[in-house]
Parts: structure tokens; sequence; C-alpha cells
């Protein structure tokens, strides 16, 4: 077999240089105690090797002072992320021209007031109806209105007749709510999300207090696909124009690789370089599951977007919106 | 004969028993207990009604027919009318012992009913089950915590909020003039750079000799005139309100939210505590 196996039993004073024969495995030694001594030194040496070589790179960085090649910057998913061709280049004018003549014109020409209709599932439990309330103190110029088995078909002629822009319908299962599904209403899209960890007020973790009747700001941040710009006109559109910066609120909706993350803020300026920021309101995750042409109608809708797992799952690295 | 073979005493296959009762699984079974009467194999003269797509049937067995067992149970359709169909079994069935006659119209008035109900079902909305795959959710959970952390939300949005001061979309709201106060100084310093440097330095070494504990003087003056009248007018804004709202805002100061002046900030808590002894005067020489 292989040499001599080098030591038995822990050995305190370790050599500075483990020589090992050159056929010699750790694992090979059969021996757990000794196998296990022998892998800790290995691993030392190993530390040892690569704190020598981060030094001595280092040491060649300021050596070669101006001349030195740039840092190499970390990969992340980001930063690997598939290129997606329909991003929005903020110049593009057929994505200006579109957007000037699409369903939220005449919200973004401030012709309308947006006013939304807040409802749930069938026999929403308890969570399901605070997070409804409080979802209506977040968002400005809504109403909640009990869903008591009534088709959604029927009742988006109502709402339309009786103003509304916008209806969200909170689904829920279990006692929770987990899905979320947002109509533009005089014939606008409709996106059905999956929700996932949703916070109450209660369960956030400050000494706040509740938020005011201010309208909020709305910070929307990475939608860079033509997709992720159609949300988050939808997401703009539910809140009105102008905020009121007095209230010093506001509501932000983050999209991180496909997640949208919500949530609801109160800032201070305390000086121009440092803004603090304490969280009131709900918090809640969205993942878009499909978005529609027309409003809400499952069988006979026109899809504009549906997240088909299996072609769009492929690449951990592609996003949609 | 059969019965007291497969009854109670020996194996009937379509015999199911629980705690409580005896069933029996033959679907050409009447009530669908394990019976002596109710045994479609132990009796020879037997009827049932049964539905197949939404139509309902009589079926008959006697005792005529029993060693043909393909033509065994003769079928009848039933009418959808509920009054002529109960009529049709009581016509078809005349003469036969009553227990078959009752049983027969009672299963059959279950069966319409049931009819009735899955038709009004259908026209409501329907729930759709779909069903979760444990895989799919722990990945989603997963990437959605991951993403929860590279977003780094609390970066971003103030990131935001501080981009958007800086374009003032607040307009006047916030004044802080040290913003744009350095960024004055800081073009004038670079004005001054670009002249002549050698003869500023020697010229600023002379004057600033000089200037400095001048300029220190006055500065110290001036700052504490500024800061007095800055708080003298603030003060008048503060006894014009109320105690309660003093304390309300001394509270709110303490946890930094209301938007305040640089420099008046740092005084005012000082301050507050003497203005509450209301000796305005000896206030004005202590500060001094």
């Amino acid at each position: 077999g292989g040499g001599p196996v080098p030591g038995g039993g822990p050995d305190p004073s370790a050599p500075e240089r483990v020589c090992f024969p050159p056929t010699f495995s750790v694992s090979e030694i059969k021996n757990k105690q000794r196998r296990h001594f022998m892998f800790l030194r290995w691993k030392q040496q190993q530390r040892k090797e690569k704190l020598a070589l981060k030094k001595k790179r280092r040491k060649e960085r300021e050596a070669l002072g101006d001349k030195a090649p740039p840092k190499a910057v970390p990969k992340t998913i980001e930063n690997q992320r598939v290129y997606d061709e329909t991003t929005v280049d903020p110049n593009d004018e057929e994505v200006a021209f579109d957007e000037a003549t699409d369903e939220f014109a005449p919200y973004f020409n401030r012709q309308t007031v947006p006013k939304i209709l807040i409802t749930t599932s069938d026999r929403p439990r308890g969570r399901t109806v605070r997070f409804c309330e409080q979802l209506a103190t977040v968002i400005p110029n809504s109403h909640v209105y009990y869903r008591r088995g009534l088709a959604l078909k029927r009742i988006i002629p109502q709402c339309i007749a009786r103003d509304f822009t916008d209806l969200i319908v909170i689904n829920e299962d279990r006692k929770i709510p987990n899905g979320l599904v947002l109509s533009h209403l005089p014939d606008g899209p409709t996106a059905h999300f999956r929700m996932s960890s949703v916070r109450l007020r209660k369960e956030i973790k400050r000494k706040g207090k509740e938020p005011t009747e201010h309208v909020p700001e709305v910070i929307l941040n990475n939608f860079t696909t033509r997709l992720g710009h159609s949300i988050g006109r939808m997401f703009a559109a539910l809140f009105p124009h102008d905020p009121q910066f007095i209230g010093r609120q506001v509501a932000t909706f983050h999209n991180q690789r496909d997640y949208i993350f919500f949530r609801f803020h109160r800032y201070i300026f305390k000086s121009e370089k440092k803004v603090g920021i304490q969280e009131l309101g709900p918090r809640f995750t969205l993942k878009l599951r499909s978005l529609q042409k027309g409003t809400f109608d499952s069988k006979f809708g026109e899809y504009e977007w549906i997240h088909k797992r299996r072609e769009m799952d492929t690449s951990r690295r592609k996003f949609h919106l | 004969v059969v019965w007291s073979m497969l009854g109670n005493r020996q194996f009937c296959s379509y015999k199911m028993t629980t705690k409580t009762q005896n069933f029996c699984r033959n679907e050409y079974n009447l009530t669908g207990l394990c019976n002596r009467s109710s045994c479609p194999l132990a009796n020879s003269q037997y009827a049932t009604v049964r539905e197949e797509k939404g139509r309902c049937y009589l079926y008959m067995k006697t005792i005529e027919r029993a060693a043909f067992p393909r033509r065994l149970w003769e079928r009848v359709l039933l009418s959808k009318n509920y009054e002529k169909a109960l009529e049709e079994i009581d016509e078809n069935l005349i003469y036969w012992p009553r227990f078959i006659r009752h049983k027969c119209k009672q299963r059959f008035t279950k069966i319409t009913q049931y009819l009735i109900r899955i038709r009004k079902l259908t026209l409501k909305r329907q729930r759709k089950l779909v069903p979760l795959r444990r895989k799919i959710e722990r990945r989603e959970n997963r990437r959605e915590e991951k993403a929860l952390i590279a977003a780094q939300l609390d970066n971003a949005i103030e990131k935001e909020l501080l981009e958007r001061l800086k374009q003032d979309t607040y307009g006047d709201i916030y004044n802080f003039p040290i913003h744009a106060f350095d960024k004055a100084l800081q073009q004038q310093d670079a004005e001054s750079e670009s002249e002549s440097d050698a003869e500023r330095e020697e010229e600023d070494d002379d004057e600033d000799v000089d200037k400095r504990e001048f300029v220190e003087a006055e500065d110290s003056e001036l700052s504490d005139f500024e800061d007095m009248d800055k708080l003298e007018t603030s003060s008048e804004e503060e006894q014009e309100e109320e105690e309660e709202v003093e304390k309300k805002v001394s509270h709110s100061k303490s946890k930094g939210k209301t938007p305040l002046k640089g420099p008046a900030r740092r005084k005012r808590p000082y301050i507050e505590i003497e203005y509450e002894e209301e000796t305005e005067p000896s206030t004005k020489t202590k500060a001094a």
C-alpha cells in the first residue's frame, strides 16, 4: 500500500510542513480518530496556503501601484443574469409611445383618480380580513367589500359602473392569504400573483404608529424588462399621482429576481446624507404568475404572459421581470 | 337456502361489516344493507332503481329467469317526470311485495334529489383545486429568502429617497442649506485654487494670522447671536403652542422625527430645560 502513515493519535505539536507520501489520501485511513485529525491538519494547511497566496497577491498589487489590474468583481446572480432582450431602454421611443397609448395613459395624464376595490375569495378568515383592512389603510381611496359568493364576472361590470379604477382580489387558502389578482378596471390588464410572507402590522417588530391618511410616495425598483415595466405601471396606477410629502410615507415595490417585495415605511431626513426609515404597514412578497390582457376571465381571456414552469424555470440566471 | 349459506354464516364477498352494521356492496342492492330482505342474491324476486348518465332505470329480477344469468335483470327506463316515474314503478311492480315497492320509490326519490343538486352546482362557480408541488414550493421559498437578502431593501429605499432629495423632488420642505452651502463653498474653493496659488498662500498666511483671531471672535459672537435669533423665534413658536404639544415635540425630537435645522438642533434640548424655569433674561446672559 502507501507509505508509512504519519502520526498516531492527536499530536499537539504538529509539524509545520506535513509531507504526505504521494499516494496518500486522508480518506483512506480507517481509524476515525486518526482520520479526523489528519483531515484537520490538511485543512489547516490549505488555509495557510490560501492566506499566503492572498498576501502575495496583495503585495503585488501594492507594488504595481497604479498599473495594477482592476480588482475582480465577485459574481452575483444579478451580474450573471441572462440578458433579456426585452429590457427597456429609457430612451426607447417605441416604449414611450406604447406607454402613452396603453390602458394606463389616462392615469398618467392625470385624467382619472384611482379608486380601488379590495375583496377576497369566499369566506375569508380572520387573518385575511385584517390584512385587507390594513391594505386599505395603505392604499388611499380604497374600499373593502366582502364577497359573499358573488361571481367576479358579475361584480366587474358593477364596479365599472361605480367608477372604480382597480380591483384587488386576495385569494385565501387555509386561513392565510396566498394569491392576489390585480385588475385594472375599464378593460385593463389583469395580473395574477402568488403572495407569500405576509406580515401584518402587529407582527412587524417596531414600536411605531399607524399610517396616516396622507398620500404616500411610490418607489418602484428594478423593473427592467418590458413585462416588468407594465407591471410597475400597474402598481403605480394604484396610488394617486400627487404624493403628499408632509406625510413622509413611502410605499415600495422592489423587484429582485422576479420576486416583488412590498414595504411601507415612514422616513425622516436626519441630514442631507442620512435618512431614517421606520416600517409601518403590512409587508408581503409577490411573484407574477400570469398577465392577462382584458379583465379577469380565466377561460376566454387572452394571456399576455403565463409562467410556464418547464420552460421558464430551466435557468437560474434568467428572470422575466 | 342461499341466505342460510351466505347471509350470516359463511362468506359473502359483497358483505362489508363495520362495528355497528353490515353493508352489502352489491350494485343491485336496494337499500345497501345486508339483510335477508335486501339481498339480491338471496331473493328470487327483486327490483332496484339505478341511474346511468342522469337517467333512472328500474331493474327487475324474477324467478322465471333464474336459469339465465344473462337475461336475469330486466331494465325499464323511467320517465323524467317525477310523478309519472312513480306511477311507472307502481305499475311495473304491481303485485310485488310492499317492501320492495316502497324501497324502490324511496331510492328513486333520493336519486332524483341528488341529480337536481348536481345540476344546480355545475351552474355555480366551482372551486378549482390546484395541487401544490412540494419540491417547487420549497424551491420558491428558498429563492425568495435569497432574493430578500440580495435585495437589501432598507439600503435601496434609503438610497432612492436620498436621490430624490438631491433631485429636488421635495422642493422646499426640507431646508438643508448646508447642502447647497457646501456646494457653493466647494465651487469657491475650486475657483480660488485655479488662480495663482503661490501669491495666495503668502497673503493667506499673513492675513490669516491676523484674521484668525479677529474672525473667530466675530464668528463666535455672530454665531451666538444668530443662534439666539433662531432660538428666539423658535422659542416664541414653542411658547405659543401648548405645553402638551411641547412635550410631544420634545418627545419626538428625542426620537428624531421632525426635520429640524442643523445647528439649532444641538442647542435646543439644552435650552428647553432652561425655559421650563421661565426665566428668560437670565438665560440670555447664561447662554452668551
